[in-house]
């Protein structure tokens, strides 16, 4: 693992098809909110088509306001947001093709399963027979199969986060956005979604942005870590991490990745203490 | 450990998607429909019921009360039977107005939330004159609204649908924007019109406090049919049951002014009854008050 300035090239592990122009592009964004507290100010950040990225930082680093902007759930109070790659309409704004997973599932608990992977395709006005075989897919691809008739409630914490996940890749997004989503779960299930997401990513190579507060977290799924700080938010340091995939149970206790884990650990520690 | 006896082996091995982790509904024993456990809870109020009645029944009789000072539960179940003509047609004209009434709350009150939802302006604008209506009390403008209207049946109707409609109208607002703000923010996400937003996510999510509202307005309409009629007074053959009771009143025929009483309390008890039905078999997938019937 090594560091390197945000806007320069990272060198890839022979993985991300590499584009001259970045997916989104990210141009001296802050934010600022009414109340007065700076959320993020002067954030720099390429994300490249098919790559893995994390946002770690300690809670307060606007890591999920980040995310949020990169989404278009809130406008940057300065600075710009650009998809050079992507379609824009006619008023300009570019068609982002995201699919946005929660830290909390955010499923609709009167619908089915089947029903609430369906929503995004329901929303677009596909029909009905190609939305549900869509969302059969992929409710299969997350392990869920047979559960499209269950309910919310009668899921647990670790087949609401799939279905989340279901949700957001049922309209084949260029780009998974996801908010800290496994921090609610136990360890157990935590892992084995991580491995399952990491699969599905291997597959299917939609761009990630994966927000987390946990160094081991980000170390095992990414290719590329981007550290925050907060007060305000910024970006610290951007570390390529080039172990091999796929990465498995192994690769959580090879030496590698104690190494890289300490070395993110430590980039993390100066990060909070600037 | 070689003695600890070997669990079973599990039929589906665990395959990630922690299945296993589904919660557990217990099945319990049911007798006609009921688990086991509800049993006492209808048997004790049954049975309190029956020493209460029979208890009326041996006071009246042992003191010797005058059936037009107290008549007890025997001679009012005969005088229902015997009165069964003139009350059952009382009876019908009293839930014709309270249906119509609870039918135009519900959708008058529906439609006017959704209205001003949609827009801020003109709930601020309008919400005030909702609550006037509300607090206003319906005998006191049931007068003016015979007076103005003419026709006494409207005039009744639109009476109990004041009385109805407010908490149709205030819980549905209050539903419609009690819709988790991460399920917006998806919306938002997914580029969904105000129609698809209101289809698929604000109306579902009121329907817990629309069918709340229901159950209270459902006993309203009732009170607000029979108070227009008490006001109205009216005789003649379109009478209801309150006109009844205060024809019972002057003629002083006290058991079936109780026949009239007994027919009113068990026709709110059965819209209990029917709004309850309702909000159970609506939210019982997903709702954790009907879930956990507790309807």
């Amino acid at each position: 693992m090594r560091a390197a300035a945000s806007a320069a090239p990272v060198a890839d592990a022979g993985l991300v098809r590499q584009s001259a122009r970045p997916l989104v592009s990210i141009r001296n964004v802050s934010k600022q909110f009414a109340n007065g507290t700076v959320a993020i100010r002067g954030v720099d950040l390429d994300i490249r088509q098919g790559e893995f990225v994390s946002l770690l930082g300690p809670s307060g680093c606007g890591k999920s306001t980040l995310l949020r902007i990169i989404a278009g759930l809130g406008n940057p109070s300065a600075g710009t947001v650009d998809w050079p790659t992507s379609a824009h309409s006619a008023t300009g704004e570019a068609e982002r093709d995201l699919g946005f997973v929660f830290q909390d599932p955010t499923l609709m608990p009167w619908a089915t399963t089947m029903r609430n992977v369906m929503l995004p395709l329901t929303l677009a006005r596909a029909p009905k027979r190609v939305a549900e075989a869509r969302a059969a897919e992929m409710l299969g691809l997350v392990g869920l199969k047979g559960f499209e008739r269950a309910y919310p409630r009668e899921l647990s914490g670790g087949m609401k986060m799939r279905v989340s996940i279901a949700r957001a890749l049922v309209t084949r997004p260029r780009i998974l956005l996801m908010d800290e989503p496994f921090a609610a779960l136990d360890e157990i299930t935590r892992h084995k979604l991580n491995d399952d997401l990491l699969e599905l990513w291997w597959h299917t190579r939609f761009t990630t942005v994966f927000v987390t507060h946990s160094v081991f977290e980000s170390v095992y799924l990414s290719q590329r870590i981007v550290v925050m700080a907060a007060r305000p938010g910024r970006v610290m340091a951007d570390l390529a991490n080039d172990a091999s995939y796929p990465r498995d149970a192994l690769f959580r206790t090879s030496a590698e990745y104690a190494h890289l884990c300490r070395a993110a650990s430590e980039t993390l520690k100066k990060a909070i203490a600037a | 450990m070689s003695h600890v006896p070997q669990a079973a082996p599990m039929m589906v091995p665990h395959d990630g998607t922690d299945a296993e982790a589904r919660p557990v509904f217990a099945q319990e024993r049911r007798v006609f429909g009921l688990p086991v456990s509800a049993w006492p809870g209808v048997i004790a109020p049954v049975v309190i019921g029956f020493l209460a009645l029979a208890a009326w029944e041996a006071a009246v009789r042992l003191n010797g009360i005058p059936h037009y000072i107290l008549p007890g539960p025997l001679l009012i179940a005969q005088t229902l039977v015997s009165d069964w003509e003139t009350l059952s047609a009382s009876l019908l004209i009293t839930l014709r107005i309270t249906f119509a009434a609870l039918l135009a709350a519900v959708s008058v009150g529906v439609a006017l939330a959704i209205i001003f939802t949609q827009s801020k302006w003109l709930e601020k604008s309008l919400f005030p004159y909702a609550v006037i209506l509300q607090v206003t009390p319906v005998v006191a403008i049931a007068p003016l609204i015979i007076i103005w209207v003419g026709d006494i049946n409207l005039s009744l109707l639109i009476c109990a649908w004041i009385v109805a409609f407010f908490p149709i109208l205030s819980n549905t607002i209050l539903g419609l924007n009690s819709a988790d703000h991460n399920l917006i923010n998806l919306f938002q996400l997914y580029r969904a019109s105000r129609w698809q937003t209101l289809r698929y996510l604000r109306l579902p999510a009121a329907l817990p406090y629309f069918l709340g509202g229901l159950k209270i307005s459902g006993g309203l309409a009732l009170i607000g049919a029979v108070v227009a009629e008490f006001v109205a007074g009216s005789g003649g053959s379109a009478s209801g049951l309150a006109y009844r009771i205060l024809e019972s009143g002057y003629r002083l025929q006290i058991p079936r002014m109780f026949a009239a009483l007994l027919l009113i309390s068990l026709t709110g008890i059965a819209i209990f009854f029917a709004t309850s039905t309702i909000g159970y078999l609506a939210l019982r997938h997903w709702h954790e008050s009907a879930v956990k019937r507790e309807n």
